[in-house]
């Protein structure tokens, strides 16, 4: 019986079995999805919905009052969804963490702001083409490690070359926050544990110093030797580029919060705000966004509610505050996971389109792609999913569909494959 | 006057030291001092309990010759009157490292590991060395000798604190006069265990404490083997071992339950170790009770945290919290229940911490008698020297303390230590106490002088109505010189007095300021204020949190117990051919599920009403890391001996966490370090017991083995390139090897031959007879066909494959075998082996007819597996029923558990979870948590801890800052940095 189950997936696959992860080419015939229900990613839904896809973005979206074109897509009982958006990963940089010679995410020094991203990005990675069968099909590139690890791009998960990948070039730069307590590296012989860092306000000094630094240097007149690192750094005072800083703690947060908007750096991202909770207050007078970290964390500490993890981005949203999702501390791999952390902030009670909107129109918002990315609204780009059910639940993200501004993209991945080839193996036997 | 006093000793000494009896003397004339000292009129304590009013003390040579109310008093003596004070025998330390030179520590040279022994005709391992013997490394250490002096001690016990077998030891009386040949009384005094490596060797094996237990273990079976005469080449570690058999062994193990763990090799092997604990005793009070072993509990008292900086607080757990309120009633409890314990200055800064801690046990309720005889007497008789010390009996040295009052008093200045006779001044007794409230007119002005302290360390503290005038003071040989300074004018004045023999007041001269001098008279008002009031707000009794099960949040008021309760109307995951009822009812009745059925009646059983929410069995993850004090033993490529039983962690707060996602059931495996691991502990995660309660009743037996990248070690470094296996092929090689030894050692133990008793071997043969499964980490195709033939070759099966991310490729071959799969949902790209790892690899082994379990090896991931079983339906299109039984039935039947837990059917252990939601859904709350009926987590009693966890910490808050405030020492504040193991942790 479960043979001829396989023998039956294997059928409607089959066919399509092709060298994977060549890039779909551009849109030439407009395409309308009819009788999805569509997640819009900005809180709302549209049931019975029809969306029609031309030129790469989204010409209508609506119900009835649109009129179908093209090539029509039957998605009665289904979903459709955003592409959702990973912030804040180094994906494509590293392919096995283990291998050395595989990885490119952490460059020495300890402020390297002039460290682009985008130039190691490896657009037929394993790993990044394993993210669209599940809906996951934009992020952004961050370098780590250091201070200020360098200068992350965002990119969409279908290109030939990083050049092509690119939606946003340059859009931020990553900096860890220093920590007021330090884990005794008890490796080297230290006693373990966390206690207090004595040089906190020292590590503080230093990066303010580096900030203050730039800032002159941009100050002064063109012309003069050039400091690639302070260039670097000036569109955080123009305000063409964020400042996304890896903070948890509420000092942390609040230090980091008060020292770079004092010294010039107009827009900032908090990422981690494992404490955001404790001064909401606080963020919301400094309009400060938050990338919380995924729900699939321990409680730092021993005492801390066995589901705070689960329920902070919950605690956060309806705070009022601009919150995403992501999930920095994890290997890339789990980046595909994306849509489930969203379905687990929702276990905790939040509103599901809430949730989904955190993978989606907030996170576009919070790296500013919202122009074109996020949301299923009329004149964006066509980069959405169709789900035969409710893509934030593991056992219903099951796409059919996936476009990527208008190109109709493979859901084959290396893992499919080796699926398909063994099934036939055994089929055979 | 004291230098000229100590010339007087010397001088004395010298012809003390050369009048041995039998030694020619050619620095003078040989004579004798055959003169008594008789020591009259005091309060003496002749022992603990025996305290003789106006007794006297007679001693003579060093030792006492009488003591008691009526004592013959020979004619040549010398009397010395101690009306008012008190005599009472010198403390003994029994653990301590006093004069014993420490080890070099050994550097690395390479950075390879060493793996083999760095000597030559000892044990085959390093940190055991059972032969070194401390009084070659000795030599006395008079200013040390001071300091323990000071502090009351007489004789202290002292041994080279290094190793795991770390030899003999020396008892020494702190006689800095005579010789090595009077001061030592004991050069075998005690032989010395401990779980920590040697510093002196960089050999790896043992990596882990249960390692060491292994270690200690295999040592005692070689000694007795050796001991036979089986060995043909020489052992000295091991000819000493049995040559101290009759020496008494004593044993650091440091903390509540590795006093349990020493105690159980003890129990083993006939040993009855005196434990040296570690303070926190009072939190298993009642299993240290049944070891029934003799103690030596240090007194280091954790300080309390400095908690003025409300950010830092968070970073404290709740048990560190209570740690600092509840120890210092350790002495109490562990005297209350019984238990034999002597004290040490061992873990103390230096010995003078040793009073205010007594007294702060003693504030805590602790008996000053029993503390006394914890000082005396019991270490005494732990050193089988009862005879010679502990007491003021005849015939033990003349060992005793003279202080002011009695000895544990704030208040008591101890005036002279004796140790074998010889006199040790500590503080002058002739000096007057002068402590008290005084009134000097100086300058046609009047100062209030408050003195304060010890009678001989006074403090000072002066005053002009509330104007506070700095002051020091000197005190000694009956002259007081008192100065203070007047803070504004910059203006000293200084006075000189001498004391007068009677009269109250003391008068002398004054420089004034200005140069100019004048008489002054001190007119005492009032007496008392002994000691200074900071001194005793330290040892002030706080409030005393109660204790828990575990004792760390979220622990238990009461160990919870099995309810009989009736779960109506769910949804019920049967994980049986039953498949998923609706609308159902499950009985739980003694601990076991009595009735699956409609419409079920109560029958005096707790009722809850489970309409629209699911039941299942509880989860049951195949491969944790969790709730172990170690993981991995790397110190050899095969470590069957070791067991993670033996390390297993109660208190982890993981287990909770578990509860809280639904797992009832875990095993613990060792890490992936070597190809042949530990051997496995499987647990019922039945938070608030000890280890043993956690640990399966009859538990089905298991060993990790592993293969791939992690016992080749591609991923340790460059440097660590010399360890068999460092290929693929050498694994195998590895297995063929100890399997053939593992087959000889039995045939020659079943054919009744004398054989050397390996443990290794021993756990190794059980796995040939079938009566211990294997658990194996696996990755690619090739190495997973291999063990199979390996274990083809030697007529067993493989039970498990954990990881098996290949196992998709050979599903046939597994099923020809026989054996099961636990594997990750989808992981994979952190390491070149898993480049194929793909998330439908549970279903194509299902879809093969394989048992096929989801795993975590995660504490995180382990609270959540039924999301990851859910994953099956998404990659491969198992069926929900199919998916489910992959985190319950299937793994309970992998691990031989499946006729106890795992489904839901009339007679099996109530193991359940009551789900919000459907269980496979990502929105789906574990709301109870079941096992063997009892309810382990139940969500709404989760919110009432949170909010006693938030109060009890904001109670401990304020009784530190209380404490800080009074004075009390402090510590910065320090978060717990808890490791989260996986196979590759090596530790």
């Amino acid at each position: 019986m479960k043979n001829y189950i396989y023998t039956i997936i294997l059928l409607v696959f089959g066919g399509t079995v092709f060298a994977q992860q060549t890039p779909a080419p551009k849109q030439t015939e407009v395409i309308t999805i009819v009788g999805a229900t569509a997640h819009v990613g900005n809180g709302t839904y549209i049931e019975k919905s029809v969306i029609v896809l031309e030129d790469g973005k989204i010409a209508a979206i609506g119900t009835s009052e649109v009129t179908p074109r093209g090539r029509v897509i039957d998605a009665h009982g289904k979903h459709v969804y955003p592409g959702l958006i990973a912030p804040a990963k180094s994906l494509g940089l590293v392919e096995v963490n283990a291998v050395r010679a595989s990885n490119d995410q952490d460059e020495v020094g300890e402020f390297i702001p002039n460290v682009r991203s985008l130039i190691a990005y490896n657009a037929e990675s394993k790993v990044v083409e394993s993210m669209r069968p599940n809906g996951v099909l934009l992020g952004q590139v961050a370098p780590q490690g250091g201070t200020i690890s360098g200068t992350s791009s965002i990119v969409q998960f279908d290109a030939w070359n990083w050049e092509d990948a690119a939606i946003k070039v340059d859009d931020g730069i990553h900096l860890n926050w220093p920590n007021s307590f330090k884990r005794g590296r008890w490796w080297l012989g230290e006693e373990r544990g966390y206690k207090p860092n004595k040089d906190y306000a020292e590590d503080i000094q230093k990066t303010v110093d580096f900030i203050l630094s730039a800032k002159a240097y941009g100050n002064g007149k063109a012309g003069e030797q050039p400091n690639e690192s302070f260039k670097a750094m000036q569109g955080l005072f123009e305000g063409s580029k964020k400042l996304y800083i890896y903070a948890n703690g509420e000092k942390e947060i609040i230090d980091a919060v008060t020292n770079t908007k004092e010294n010039g750096v107009k827009h900032v991202v908090i990422v981690g705000g494992y404490e955001a909770h404790k001064i909401i207050p606080f963020l919301k007078k400094n309009n400060i966004p938050v990338l919380v970290q995924q729900p699939h964390a321990l409680p730092s500490r021993e005492d801390d509610d066995y589901d705070m993890a689960y329920k902070l981005p919950k605690i956060l949203s309806e705070s009022g505050l601009l919150v995403g999702l992501q999930n920095e501390s994890m290997s890339n791999f789990q980046t595909r996971n994306l849509p489930f952390y969203a379905g687990h902030v929702a276990g905790q009670g939040l509103d599901k389109e809430k949730a989904l909107q955190m993978v989606t129109g907030n996170n576009a918002k919070i790296l500013g792609i919202d122009d074109s990315y996020g949301t299923l609204e009329r004149g964006k780009s066509a980069t959405l999913f169709i789900s035969e059910g409710d893509a934030l639940d593991m056992r219903t993200n099951i796409l059919t569909h996936a476009f990527i501004d208008g190109r109709e993209i493979s859901l084959e991945t290396h893992q499919t494959e080796l699926w398909k080839r063994y099934m036939e193996k055994y089929s055979r036997e | 006057m004291e230098k000229r006093f100590l010339w007087v000793l010397a001088f004395l000494s010298i012809s003390i030291v050369s009048a041995q009896e039998y030694f020619p003397n050619n620095g003078g004339l040989k004579q004798e001092n055959t003169n008594y000292t008789a020591l009259t009129n005091a309060t003496l304590y002749i022992t603990p309990t025996n305290v003789v009013k106006n007794g006297t003390l007679l001693i003579k040579d060093g030792k006492v010759v009488a003591s008691g109310k009526s004592v013959n008093i020979p004619k040549n003596v010398v009397k010395i009157d101690l009306d008012g004070m008190y005599i009472y025998p010198s403390f003994v330390d029994p653990y301590t490292d006093f004069g014993v030179e420490k080890p070099e520590r050994e550097r690395a040279r390479g950075r390879e590991p060493q793996y083999d022994a760095s000597r030559d005709g000892f044990y085959w391992n390093d940190h055991i060395m059972p032969e070194f013997e401390a009084i070659s490394a000795f030599t006395y250490d008079s200013k040390k000798a001071k300091e323990y002096r000071e502090a009351g001690f007489g004789t202290v016990n002292t041994h080279r604190m290094d190793g795991i077998a770390r030899g003999t030891g020396v008892l020494v009386a702190l006689n800095d006069e005579d010789g090595a040949g009077t001061r030592i009384i004991n050069d075998k005094s005690g032989q010395y265990y401990s779980f920590e490596k040697s510093v002196a060797s960089r050999q790896s094996y043992p990596t882990s404490l249960m390692g060491a237990m292994a270690l200690l273990r295999q040592m005692y079976h070689d000694a007795a083997w050796y001991a036979k005469g089986n060995s043909d080449t020489k052992d000295r570690s091991l000819e000493a071992l049995n040559a101290n058999k009759a020496v008494v062994s004593f044993f650091e193990a440091g903390s509540k339950d590795n006093n349990v763990r020493a105690d159980k090799i003890g129990d083993a092997f006939n040993i009855n170790y005196v434990i040296v604990g570690g303070g926190n005793e009072y939190e298993m009070i009642d299993k240290i009770q049944k070891t029934n072993a003799r103690y030596i509990i240090p007194l280091d008292f954790p300080e309390a945290f400095d908690v003025s900086d409300p950010y830092s607080q968070k970073y404290m757990s709740l048990a560190d919290m209570r740690d600092w309120n509840q120890a210092p009633m350790n002495p109490k409890w562990l005297s209350d229940k019984g238990v034999e314990f002597s004290l040490t200055t061992f873990k103390l800064k230096k010995p003078s911490e040793l009073k205010e801690n007594i007294q702060k046990a003693i504030a805590y309720g602790y008996n000053e008698t029993k503390a006394l005889q914890a000082l005396t007497t019991i270490p005494a008789s732990f050193l089988n020297a009862s005879d010679k010390i502990g007491t003021l009996q005849e015939g033990r040295y003349a060992n005793f303390l003279i202080t002011s009052g009695p000895i544990f008093n704030a208040e008591t200045t101890i005036y002279e230590n004796w140790v074998q006779g010889q006199k040790n001044i500590i503080n002058t007794k002739d000096l007057k106490d002068i402590r008290g409230n005084y009134k000097i007119t100086v300058g046609g002005k009047s100062y209030d002088v408050k003195l304060s302290g010890d009678i001989s360390k006074l403090k000072s503290d002066v005053k002009q109505g509330s104007t506070t005038y700095p002051s020091k003071i000197d005190y000694k040989d009956n002259w007081v010189s008192l100065s203070f300074t007047n803070e504004k004018t910059k203006e000293v004045f200084r006075t000189t007095g001498i004391i007068p023999k009677t009269d109250q007041n003391f008068y002398g001269r004054v420089v004034l300021p200005s140069g100019a001098e004048e008489e002054f008279t001190a007119v005492r008002q009032s007496g008392g204020a002994n000691g200074s009031s900071k001194d005793k707000d330290k040892v002030k009794k706080h409030e005393i949190v109660p204790l828990t099960y575990p004792n760390v949040g979220y622990g238990f008021e009461k160990i919870p117990q099995s309810q009989n309760i009736l779960f109506k109307n769910a949804t019920v995951w049967t994980s049986e051919e039953a498949g998923i009822l609706e609308n159902t009812d499950v009985l739980v009745k003694n601990g076991k599920i009595a009735a699956v059925g409609k419409d079920l009646k109560a029958g005096g059983a707790t009722t809850v009403d489970a309409t629209g929410k699911h039941l299942t069995a509880g989860i049951i993850d195949e491969h944790s890391h969790i709730a172990a004090l170690s993981i991995n033993e790397a110190g050899h490529n095969s470590s069957a001996e070791v067991s993670i039983e033996d390390v297993v962690d109660p208190e982890d707060i993981n287990i909770y966490r578990n509860l809280a996602g639904g797992v009832t059931s875990i095993q613990i495996l060792h890490g992936s370090a070597n190809p042949i691991g530990g051997r496995s502990a499987i647990l019922k995660l039945k938070w608030g017991e000890d280890a043993e309660g956690l640990i399966y009743d009859n538990s089905p037996k298991f060993i990790k083995f592993a293969l791939g990248e992690n016992v080749k070690q591609s991923n340790w470094g460059s440097n660590v390139r010399t360890r068999f296996p460092q290929t693929r092929m050498g694994v195998e090689q590895v297995y063929i090897n100890y399997f053939n030894r593992a087959k000889e050692y039995d045939a020659k133990k079943k054919a009744g031959k004398p054989y050397r008793y390996d443990e290794e071997m021993e756990v190794l043969a059980e796995i040939l007879n079938g009566e211990r499964f294997i658990s194996c980490h696996s990755y690619v195709q090739s190495e997973i066909n291999m063990l199979m033939k390996v274990a083809e070759q030697f007529g067993f099966k493989v039970n498990t494959f954990t990881h098996i991310l290949e196992g998709y490729k050979v599903a046939d071959k597994m099923k020809q075998h026989g054996v099961g799969a636990s594997t990750f949902s989808d992981w994979w790209a952190y390491k070149f082996e898993v480049n194929d790892a793909i998330p439908y690899n549970a279903a194509i082994m299902a879809s093969q007819g394989l048992v096929v379990a989801i795993n975590s090896d995660d504490a995180e991931m382990s609270r959540r597996l039924n999301q990851e079983a859910a994953k099956g339906v998404k990659y491969g299109g198992m069926s929900e029923e199919e998916a489910w039984k992959m985190v319950t039935i299937n793994p309970a039947k992998l691990l031989h558990l499946d006729d106890r837990t795992g489904s839901i059917k009339e007679g099996k252990d109530a193991d359940l979870v009551l789900w919000s939601d459907h269980p496979l859904s990502v929105y789906a709350k574990a709301e109870k948590t079941l096992i063997d009926g009892t309810t382990y987590f139940d969500i709404e009693t989760d919110k009432e801890m949170r909010q006693n966890i938030q109060e009890e910490r904001n109670k401990l808050v304020k009784l530190m800052l209380d404490e800080k405030e009074a004075g009390g020492n402090t510590r910065s504040p320090k978060g717990k940095d808890k490791i989260h193991f996986e196979c590759e942790t090596i530790h």
